[in-house]
């Protein structure tokens, strides 16, 4: 079965492990993401050592085409945010064996 | 903003908390999203992004200094896509 951690597991993890109560819980993870996209939004990068860090890269305007009319349309400059994960993290994830993988 | 920093605006944003609980909190959520996709599984975050494994297949690379043939296993890398609301929130010219 493929699962997905998402915010609501991670509450319930501060709640029985952390001893946070349920609306502090789903406070904290709230917070934790919204504390990186603000610094993120501001154009700082964040650097979560043995996790990861998110950068921010601008790319500059490039030509692009609408894919269904065929039509030339220019793909406008823009910031996004790239994600490098640490040693610590690749070295986790690296030795998962096909088989042990869900689908 | 590092791993410290953000613990400390968590601590501030929790003043009903004891500081060491942020500290607890954010390597506790790391530590849960780390075992995550050690395992295989997804991290969806609404708003923010969702993490995943990419396959990468066996290769036969080359030992750059001695041109050498090397073997290199299949393996997985992470990989984020950051979600709509973050993507809009940095992208300022949208």
């Amino acid at each position: 079965m493929k699962v997905t951690l998402t915010k609501a597991e991670l509450a319930d993890l501060l709640f029985e492990r952390v001893g946070l109560n349920k609306r502090e819980a789903k406070d904290m993870v709230e917070g934790f993401f919204e504390e990186i996209r603000t610094a993120l939004e501001r154009g700082d990068s964040v650097k979560l050592s043995g996790f990861g860090n998110f950068q921010l890269r601008d790319k500059p305007q490039r030509p692009g085409r609408n894919p269904k009319t065929g039509e030339e349309i220019p793909i406008t400059a823009r910031r996004v945010v790239t994600f490098h994960a640490s040693q610590k993290l690749k070295a986790a994830v690296e030795q998962l064996s096909d088989a042990s993988r869900q689908p | 903003m590092t791993k410290s920093e953000l613990i400390a605006q968590l601590a501030a944003r929790f003043p009903q908390l004891v500081a060491k609980d942020a500290d607890y909190a954010v390597k506790m959520i790391l530590d849960a999203m780390t075992d995550a996709l050690a395992r295989g599984d997804r991290i969806e975050i609404r708003g923010f992004g969702s993490f995943a494994l990419n396959y990468r297949p066996p290769r036969v690379g080359r030992n750059p200094k001695s041109g050498e043939k090397v073997h290199v296993p299949e393996k997985h890398v992470p990989h984020f896509k950051a979600g709509k609301e973050l993507r809009e929130r940095v992208d300022g010219s949208e």
